[in-house]
């Protein structure tokens, strides 16, 4: 199969678009479409300071290479929660992104290694709490969640950026279309405004396929942790993937019908806005909004003596 | 013969059929695996050949 720009063989066919490209022409075509989704959902302009959530996978530091290249103020955020999995999960995540930063001259990292600033690492904590009790996905969330807005509030970036890319945007989509989570269906979008004190987040890469970002990290050189996190094995997450990438083999494109026109549908009206203001407040011990009076959900994970309030660890490549 | 790996598994193949029809034959789908030849990535298009050493990659993975 030869690129259609120059007749070279190809690397990719991307049977959704019917184009199929060289790697030359592939690493040209990649960051026009991160950039056409910036522009198009108004994520941000080059006048903004973006963090970038970077965890040592192929679509974080995918996004972050392409916002350096495409010379948008994009510093990164790692979050080391502390996960070993019996080979060193977190580790390995921070030593592929201190890699991928010896290439990017000038590259500022943020880190915040939870298990230094609270006393535990994410695995300990969510099996102390009955949150984490049998999976600790949704402790390790809110910790990310958190740790995320802070770092971005504490340091002023204008917005957060995420690697979520359309496989994920469409998982999530499925099961919350199956469970009718009509609540979850309204928020659901390629860009959440700012809300009292809770950064604006953006998801530049929420268009393309896991598989395009995969080849992309591949063809541009990027070595990224190609395990998965030890507690996503088996996820319901992974389950609807692998449903939705079924139904892409048959129906080439499929995936990005079911989102493109879900975002049709919700510009329309089709989901019922949450009718109740939710209002915030700002947590007792750290300060970070919060839905309820009092201590913040983040704030009690933790034991009494260990809630902190921590400075991030900054790393600049030379 | 050439060779297909796919994280501890592995296949002999005959030379001439395309990287597709080798990727259904092993039930995985092509939509969630890309093929890599001498580090370099391959479209699912191309033939195998013979002593080709072939790494399918799975493209599900933490972001």
């Amino acid at each position: 199969m030869k690129c259609r720009k120059c007749g070279h063989e190809a690397v990719l066919n991307m049977r959704r678009h019917k184009l199929a490209l060289c790697a030359t022409h592939y690493l040209e075509w990649f960051p026009q479409q991160v950039e056409r989704t910036i522009g198009k959902y108004k994520m941000f302009t080059r006048d903004d300071k973006v963090l970038v959530a970077v965890s040592g996978g192929k679509d974080s530091l995918a996004l972050w290479d392409v916002l350096l290249n495409l010379d948008y103020h994009a510093e990164g955020l790692y979050i080391g929660l502390g996960i070993d999995g019996g080979f060193g999960y977190s580790d390995l995540s921070l030593e592929k992104i201190k890699e991928f930063m010896t290439t990017r001259p000038g590259a500022v990292l943020h880190k915040v290694d939870i298990r230094q600033a609270y006393g535990e690492s994410m695995s300990q904590v969510a099996a102390r709490k009955h949150r984490g009790r049998g999976k600790p996905c949704a402790v390790c969330g809110l910790i990310k969640r958190y740790v995320m807005n802070r770092v971005a509030s504490e340091n002023n970036f204008d917005v957060l950026a995420t690697g979520h890319n359309l496989d994920d945007e469409v998982a999530v989509l499925l099961g919350n279309t199956l469970h009718w989570q009509t609540g979850y269906l309204a928020r659901q979008a390629p860009v959440l405004e700012e809300v009292d004190g809770l950064a604006r987040k953006v998801k530049p890469l929420c268009r393309l396929y896991e598989r395009e970002i995969a080849a992309y990290a591949i063809v541009k050189g990027i070595d990224y942790i190609y395990e998965e996190c030890p507690h996503a094995v088996g996820s319901t997450t992974n389950r609807y993937k692998e449903l939705l990438n079924r139904l892409e083999l048959d129906s080439p494109g499929a995936k990005l019908q079911f989102y493109i026109t879900f975002l049709k549908a919700k510009e329309q009206g089709f989901f019922q806005k949450a009718t109740e203001q939710v209002i915030l407040h700002a947590c007792e011990n750290c300060g970070q909004p919060t839905t309820a009076p009092g201590i913040c959900t983040f704030c009690r994970l933790w034991r009494p003596a260990q809630n902190q309030v921590e400075p991030d660890a900054q790393d600049q490549s030379s | 013969m050439a060779k297909l790996i796919h994280r501890t598994q592995e296949w002999e193949v005959k030379a001439g059929i395309t990287i597709r029809d080798v990727i259904l034959k092993t039930g995985l789908n092509p939509e969630a695996v890309l093929a890599v030849r001498d580090g370099q990535l391959i479209n699912n298009d191309t033939k195998v050949q013979d002593s080709d050493i072939i790494r399918l990659i799975d493209v599900v993975s933490g972001g």
